[in-house]
């Protein structure tokens, strides 16, 4: 099964692509509240990590969103090919009882 | 309060809130200009920042004057000679590096001043010192980091911050300059003597400028007038005919 990597597909795009000056891209986490996890809120370019930080600050923190922040440059991140997803996920699609919705719950249980 | 302290006090509350004002303005004239979308939002929060701050500078200062002006009417209906803000603060933009090594030499000072500023005396300016101070923290790390990358980068990067600071070096001096004002401001535990943060201001820039590969130039010679409005450069007059025009064509509007 291949995996993609988005980030990088500009600099492996072949020898006849001049390498653009450009600073990398970073994709920007953003942790909302205490307890709740870091969710991705976008991406934008910068030329290290403490600049990256920096300019997800200013970007994406403006309105009081965040209490914390993860960046991590593009190139880094290993994602699944678009052609595979048939074998990947279509196999659940007919998993129906994989859903944990057989069950009757207790009220005293309350919300899970 | 005395006649004379009450001025002193009228006369910091305006040097503070006009040079926040006067440099928040100049910053917003990069909005949609930046090299980078990442600095140009960077750089209209840093604007918006220090225009905050005027707002509650010039409140009070507006309070003590007690002519029955708002904020708004001393930022919008004064003219130039009765601006107090450093002249580091209406010089022009020039280029981006120019504006940054700006923004670096004045986030250095208020770095160090407002920190102090949050144990006055005078528990109105204790407060909007408090929550200037960590704006002003925030500002001095990115435009030192900046500063260094940009003096630290290319040849025509470096040329450019040496130029920059070459320029900009000589209208430091205006804002560790004292007066009677801020001797009696300082006996009553109101502000630090501006001229008893040097040091501390030489260490910092010595420190960031070794890092970003740039000479300070060897003289103390400072240009003046603006703290005392004596005289301010021939930029005041622009910069207020934009940023006073609406207010001053259609007079009491709001929006």
């Amino acid at each position: 099964m291949s995996s993609v990597n988005p980030g990088a597909l500009p600099e492996t795009d072949g020898k006849s692509t001049p390498r653009r000056n450009e600073w990398p891209l970073w994709e920007v986490f953003i942790r909302g509240q205490h307890g709740l996890n870091h969710r991705h809120v976008g991406s934008l370019h910068a030329p290290d990590a403490e600049a990256a930080i920096h300019h997800a600050r200013d970007v994406y923190t403006r309105r009081n969103e965040g209490v914390s922040i993860w960046v991590a440059e593009s190139r880094h991140i290993a994602a699944t090919a678009p052609g595979d997803k048939g074998p990947l996920f279509e196999p659940s699609e007919s998993k129906v009882y994989r859903h944990p919705t057989f069950y009757d719950i207790p009220d005293d249980v309350g919300h899970m | 309060m005395a006649g004379n302290d009450k001025d002193a006090l009228l006369n910091f509350l305006l040097r503070m809130g006009d040079s926040a004002l006067i440099l928040g303005h100049r910053v917003s004239e990069w909005c949609g200009h930046s090299p980078v979308l990442e600095e140009d939002i960077a750089l209209a929060n840093t604007a918006l920042d220090l225009i905050g701050q005027t707002q509650l500078w010039l409140e009070y200062a507006a309070e003590i004057q007690g002519e029955g002006n708002s904020a708004d009417d001393l930022a919008f209906l004064r003219d130039a000679w009765d601006f107090r803000n450093f002249l580091l603060a209406e010089l022009p933009n020039g280029d981006f590096g120019r504006t940054m090594m700006r923004q670096f030499l004045f986030d250095a000072w208020a770095s160090i001043l407002l920190p102090r500023l949050a144990q006055s005396s005078d528990p109105r300016v204790a407060e909007i010192a408090a929550k200037a101070a960590k704006e002003a923290a925030y500002h001095l790390e990115r435009s030192a980091d900046t500063v260094v990358g940009l003096g630290d980068g290319t040849a025509e990067s470096h040329d450019r911050m040496q130029a920059a600071l070459d320029y900009l070096y000589p209208y430091v001096g205006e804002m560790f300059l004292s007066d009677e004002g801020d001797a009696a401001l300082a006996a009553a535990g109101v502000a630090p003597d501006p001229a008893s943060l040097r040091n501390e201001y030489d260490a910092l820039l010595k420190r960031v400028m070794n890092e970003a590969t740039l000479e300070l130039p060897d003289t103390r010679f400072t240009h003046s007038g603006g703290r005392d409005g004596r005289m301010h450069t021939e930029h005041l007059g622009h910069l207020l005919c934009s940023m006073q025009w609406l207010q001053r064509a259609y007079p009491g509007s709001t929006w």
